[in-house]
């Protein structure tokens, strides 16, 4: 998208009330709402904005976001095989309960103006940690629909007046949120067929987690809208 | 008088025109669809959870296995979304390499449509011949990557290696005789570019020949004409994209309207369908198969003009040639950093979206600045397809069911992922 293009869409944003926050990075546009303005400003985008098209919801986790299992920075490497992300967790760990202030889950929205050719990223932080509620936005977009039974299933986030929300893609009767950044990579249950009572019976996992490269986190400079940074870095390595 | 009720029916996870695993609950009027209700996820694989565990190169492959009919396609979305958080430039003839490689996947994504369709609605030897071309095209995947499907081509910054000079032979067998491997071999005898071009020589011919057996038909029309149609209006409504939304008649193609890599060069058109129906949106997508082998031409005429990188020259991003590591203590640094802990992006979250085969696939990114995506989510466009399925279907035929999962070019592997 081109850049005047990018101002009018940002300018046109502006005078809509209900928006926290403007974020404009790689050149997109994350307009971040509260949760009680969400429908308010998503039928004004549908509306006046000419957003027809809802491509997408994901549900973020924010739990773990910036932790690091592994130090480079001062003097020295850790090991970097400590440390308890997702992958590591096996059967019976209990992952590190998350007692931050800040809101933990957060739905994002993808929405595409046909009439327009722009793109818009919404935002939405779920005010209650233990219990994500945030209002669907079925009767505004009809693709709403399976998205939001998808981040319902998998992240537990809540939506308040989905017509029909049940899980989507897990299995009949699974217990839990899979995709949250507590639930264990290899899972808590394994399926098997059992030939004596003859029917399919379920078992705590056996599979033995393993990460085979440790998360860390390094500070870069790369982007194309920073190129003297960018240079001096390559230089200096 | 005898009672009339309603019942409920069972459609698949197992049934031949269930493409894959889709459980349908199906509530019958008659022989009337009243309701249906998909019940997916029988192939979920958590894809976008293993991603959060892994550096960003060992997830292509997993983008392969989303949607297994256009493999390269889903490569594409998410190399996208890396490039664009880490803000490089891809070389312009990895550029090229891969717009060729996305239109080849195109065609071998609507061949497969187009012999699965047939099959389901009852020309059974459209799957054959669709088979016959898929073929040779599922050997320029070999040819340029090794492996005849799940290829892993695209990295971040370009492609994994230059397009090769030879092609893979047939060999004589006890099924084949040396006089047929070596007729099978003819248009194998030159370079990739030099079977391609062979191809799209061929191509039109072979779409005609789809079109003698289906656009008139009589049976073909009866079954597709006036099925499943979808406004422009509730199309928008419903998150459909691609060849769906253009089904409708909305002119909308990313390739186009938001042009990626090197489509604002290529020449070619958007068909559109009118009334927004199956037959609609099969014209659409045997249209776009031509257009596809025409961007094809174009890419081949421009490649063997221009040499030059097929990807970028930065190593923190992509490894060094093992010639340089041999002698060089860096490049030897660079290959080890990159192979034990890959590369870090930087803080931020980016949505790529390309036009595939099937519709617009995104790949939405947040990173927190580490060597693992923190969450990716991949938008796919069969998900948002199947999740109108029951108002596409209601009020139709319990047979017509099966010609609008055909229409929706429906594969598990990205809806569940």
């Amino acid at each position: 998208m081109n850049q005047s293009n990018l101002k009018s869409q940002i300018a046109g944003l502006e005078s809509l009330a209900g928006i926290k926050e403007l974020v404009t990075d790689v050149g997109e546009v994350t307009a971040v709402v509260e949760p009680d303005n969400l429908i308010e400003v998503a039928t004004a985008l549908r509306d006046q904005h000419g957003y027809e098209q809802l491509m997408d919801i994901c549900a973020v986790d924010y739990s773990q976001y910036g932790v690091d299992e592994w130090e480079t920075g001062g003097s020295g490497f850790s090991r970097g095989v400590s440390g308890n992300s997702v992958g590591r967790l096996s059967f019976g760990d209990e992952a590190p309960a998350y007692d931050s202030d800040e809101p933990r889950f957060a739905a994002v929205y993808q929405l595409l103006s046909i009439s327009k050719n722009r793109r818009l990223r919404l935002k939405v932080f779920a005010q209650d940690n233990e219990f994500p509620v945030v209002p669907s936005v079925c009767e505004i977009w009809s693709s709403a629909n399976w998205p939001e039974r998808e981040a319902f299933d998998l992240m537990g986030v809540h939506f308040d007046g989905h017509p029909d929300l049940r899980r989507l893609l897990t299995d009949y009767g699974f217990v839990g949120h899979p995709f949250r950044k507590d639930f264990p990579l290899i899972g808590n249950v394994e399926m098997r067929y059992d030939p004596q009572k003859k029917r399919v019976i379920y078992e705590p996992v056996t599979i033995e987690p393993r990460v085979l490269v440790p998360r860390v986190i390094r500070s870069t400079t790369r982007r194309a809208d920073e190129p003297e940074t960018n240079a001096e870095e390559e230089g200096n390595n | 008088m005898p009672e009339i009720r309603n019942y409920t029916l069972n459609f698949g996870p197992q049934h031949p025109a269930a493409h894959g695993v889709l459980r349908l609950v199906l509530e019958m009027d008659g022989e009337v669809v009243d309701r249906a209700d998909p019940h997916i996820g029988l192939l979920h694989r958590g894809t976008e959870k293993l991603a959060e565990s892994k550096p960003y190169n060992q997830t292509i492959g997993y983008m392969d296995r989303l949607d297994y009919v256009s493999m390269m396609c889903n490569e594409h979305g998410y190399v996208l979304a890396i490039e664009k958080l880490l803000g490089i430039e891809v070389p312009e003839r990895a550029q090229y390499i891969r717009v060729m490689f996305d239109e080849v996947t195109r065609i071998l994504n609507h061949l497969m449509w187009i012999g699965a369709h047939g099959l389901d609605v009852g020309a059974m030897s459209m799957f054959l011949y669709a088979f016959r071309e898929r073929e040779d095209l599922m050997d320029c995947y070999e040819a340029v990557s090794g492996a005849r499907l799940h290829a892993t081509y695209y990295r971040p910054g370009g492609v994994a290696r230059d397009l090769p000079d030879t092609m893979p032979q047939y060999e004589a067998s006890r099924f084949r005789s040396k006089a047929e491997a070596s007729k099978q071999n003819e248009a194998r005898q030159g370079s990739l570019l030099d079977f391609l071009e062979d191809f799209t020589n061929r191509f039109p011919g072979c779409v005609d020949e789809y079109e003698t057996l289906l656009t008139d038909n009589r049976i073909w029309k009866q079954r597709l004409v006036g099925i499943g149609v979808v406004s422009p209006e509730r199309a928008l409504q419903l998150g459909f994209s691609g060849a769906m939304l253009r089904g409708s008649g909305v002119e909308w193609d990313l390739r186009k309207k938001q042009p990626y890599e090197v489509y604002d060069r290529m020449k070619f058109d958007i068909p559109v369908g009118t009334d927004g129906d199956c037959y609609d949106r099969y014209l659409v997508r045997m249209e776009e198969m031509r257009q596809s082998n025409n961007i094809i031409k174009q890419c081949i005429e421009w490649l063997r003009k221009n040499s030059g990188p097929v990807i970028t020259e930065d190593h923190k991003i992509a490894p060094p040639r093992r010639a340089e590591m041999k002698g060089d203590m860096e490049s030897l640094i660079h290959h080890f950093k990159l192979f034990t802990e890959g590369f870090c992006l930087p803080a931020g979250e980016a949505y790529a979206a390309i036009e595939h085969p099937k519709g617009e696939f995104g790949c939405y990114l947040v990173s927190d600045g580490a060597n693992k995506p923190y969450r990716l989510k991949v938008r796919a466009p069969g998900f948002y397809h199947m999740a109108s399925f029951d108002e596409m279907v209601r009020g139709h035929m319990l047979s017509d069911v099966v010609a609008v999962i055909g229409t929706q070019d429906i594969v598990f592997g990205e809806v569940d992922r």
